[in-house]
């Protein structure tokens, strides 16, 4: 499982009610219900990894976020958690308010725009950036929305979205960020992941 | 009609069941049929119910028609529920022609066919009755109800009546309560059956109604894309046009099969009860519009399944329902398969669908088998 799986399982309390939105092929959803007795649901736009969740024995739902989310219940989750998807909605604002809607809590990560090496790549090449988790071309992305981890910061700021817990994750390394290396931690984490209410 | 009906297996049931019409039967038959052995625990058992013109043949040569139980290609050994390790037990509905109390049977106090006297049932009566069965079996708690079409309302009714009584559920293209569209599909069938001056003939049976109202079923299961994949525009054996009403075409020719085929195995009264119990089928007006507590003591984990190419029960119906289970709080998982096979694709051989059904299936089993170890 990937490091930023297990950062965010780490956040997540045992035995505790978890949505997570574009779960993929589950791996996330079946360490928490397997290791810390998570009641798991899961939302997923392709079917071929809905089938192979079903398969696991985890129960996912067909559905695009941006239309799906109005179904589930205020505070129904003690956490609804979104992996690096938020830059791919066409109303990343609207999903974001669902997802703070339905959980206690809402953890989101997102891959950072202000690296350095996506600085480095527009300033130095001229062209948008191409990295290892930004692989695709502009014509081709399905990232509509790309933020710093400074933007989103400012985006929970403006909207009084509390922050309770903020990391970032570089190589494999996981660190906390505060206001004081904020600056220095858009520069240089590839992922920011954020414990929001 | 083939009415050899005796030796199949009848459960006479002695308790008294009040149908929603108000009437109280009791002393009724219910035919079924098992596949695969109980084990110790008691807790292998899947309750299949069966749509519109299914029966409790599931799987194997049915025993009266001689042909391919209607969900062969899902139940058996070694297949997507299986009975090696599986019990399986399918129930003719209430209404139904192939053993259970119908309008087929005769009436005691008459000593003549129900016929039109049977009182209308409903999909509630209808799982009533099979609860009976189930309580008569010893088992307290089912792995699993499923089915598909009318058999997916039944898992819907049931889950909804006995929310302790089974683990896990999969409603598969259906609906929580039939749509106008449906209805009037219904009642195109029904008007068909009753404009056949047979239909009120003691001697006779209405069969040219009982085939037109199969043959415009029969178009309602399929897709456009299919029927046109299939047949086309294809002639039956011949060059040309003949310029005639008879069946040139090959879906003319297979439709008129289909309906001539189905007259040979279904009871026409049969067919007016139990698509008036669909007709009937309101999941959402028993919980006073809000579908979503007819789910709230429920905690069994379900699997809704519906086909993208299915007009009949559309992805949005199915969906309604992942919808009112989600507002509750359910356990819920949801796939729309992939397939051009219309609604008849639950059916049918659709790999997608029978590897979905046959692990979520297995995975319910290990976890109540795991749950019990700790």
């Amino acid at each position: 499982m990937k490091k930023e799986f297990k950062v965010i399982a780490k956040i997540i309390q045992n035995n505790k009610r978890v949505l997570d939105i574009g779960c993929g092929d589950g791996t996330l959803m079946e360490y928490l219900k397997k290791n810390q007795k998570n009641d798991v649901r899961g939302l997923e736009p392709k079917k071929d990894l809905v089938q192979k969740c079903i398969s696991k024995g985890l129960s996912v739902i067909e559905g695009d976020a941006e239309k799906e989310l109005i179904q589930f219940p205020k505070k129904s989750f003690d956490y609804v958690v979104l992996s690096q998807t938020l830059q791919a909605f066409l109303y990343p604002e609207e999903v974001l308010n669902q997802l703070l809607r339905i959980g206690k809590q809402t953890i989101v990560s997102i891959p950072n725009f202000g690296y350095w090496k996506v600085r480095l790549h527009l300033l130095l090449k001229g062209t948008m950036p191409v990295t290892k988790n930004l692989p695709n071309e502009w014509y081709n992305t399905p990232n509509l929305h790309m933020c710093t981890i400074q933007d989103f910061v400012n985006f929970c700021n403006k909207k009084n979205i509390k922050i309770d817990k903020s990391m970032c994750l570089t190589k494999e390394k996981i660190s906390e960020i505060t206001v004081g290396n904020m600056k220095y931690k858009n520069i240089f984490s590839e992922l920011g992941i954020f414990l929001i209410e | 009609m083939n009415s050899d009906t005796k030796n199949i297996k009848k459960l006479i049931i002695d308790r008294s069941l009040e149908l929603d019409c108000g009437k109280i039967i009791k002393d009724f038959p219910l035919a079924y049929e098992t596949y695969g052995t109980l084990n110790k625990k008691k807790n292998n058992a899947i309750l299949a119910f069966h749509a519109l013109t299914g029966d409790q043949f599931v799987t194997n040569i049915n025993p009266i028609t001689k042909r391919e139980g209607w969900w062969t290609f899902a139940v058996g050994p070694g297949k997507a529920i299986d009975t090696n390790k599986y019990f399986v037990i399918c129930a003719n509905v209430l209404g139904g022609c192939m053993g259970s109390f119908g309008p087929k049977e005769i009436n005691p106090a008459t000593n003549k066919i129900f016929s039109t006297s049977f009182p209308v049932i409903t999909i509630k009566d209808i799982v009533k009755a099979q609860k009976f069965l189930i309580d008569h079996l010893g088992i307290k708690k089912l792995l699993s109800v499923v089915g598909g079409s009318m058999g997916g309302m039944q898992v819907l009714q049931f889950v909804s009546l006995y929310p302790e009584a089974s683990h896990s559920a999969v409603p598969i293209a259906c609906s929580a309560s039939h749509s106008a569209q449906n209805i009037a599909l219904n009642e195109l069938g029904r008007q068909a059956i009753m404009a056949d001056p047979n239909w009120k003939n003691e001697n006779s049976t209405p069969d040219k109604g009982l085939a037109v109202a199969r043959m415009a079923a029969h178009i309602t299961y399929l897709s456009k894309q299919g029927l046109q994949e299939k047949f086309g525009r294809k002639l039956q054996d011949k060059g040309s046009l003949k310029f005639s009403f008879d069946a040139d075409f090959q879906i003319e020719s297979y439709l008129r099969y289909q309906g001539a085929a189905f007259v040979d195995r279904f009871d026409a009264n049969s067919y007016l009860y139990i698509t008036r119990a669909m007709d009937y089928f309101d999941l959402e007006k028993q919980f006073n519009g809000n579908l979503s507590l007819a789910f709230k003591k429920t905690k069994s984990k379900f699997c809704v399944i519906s086909f993208s190419s299915d007009w009949l029960y559309p992805t949005s119906e199915n969906k309604e329902i992942v919808i009112a289970l989600n507002a509750c709080g359910a356990n819920v998982g949801f796939v729309e398969i992939n397939s051009d096979k219309g609604h008849d694709s639950f059916l049918l051989d659709v790999p997608d669908f029978l590897k979905t059904l046959n692990e979520f299936i297995n995975s319910t089993y290990n976890e109540i088998n795991n749950e019990k170890r700790i």
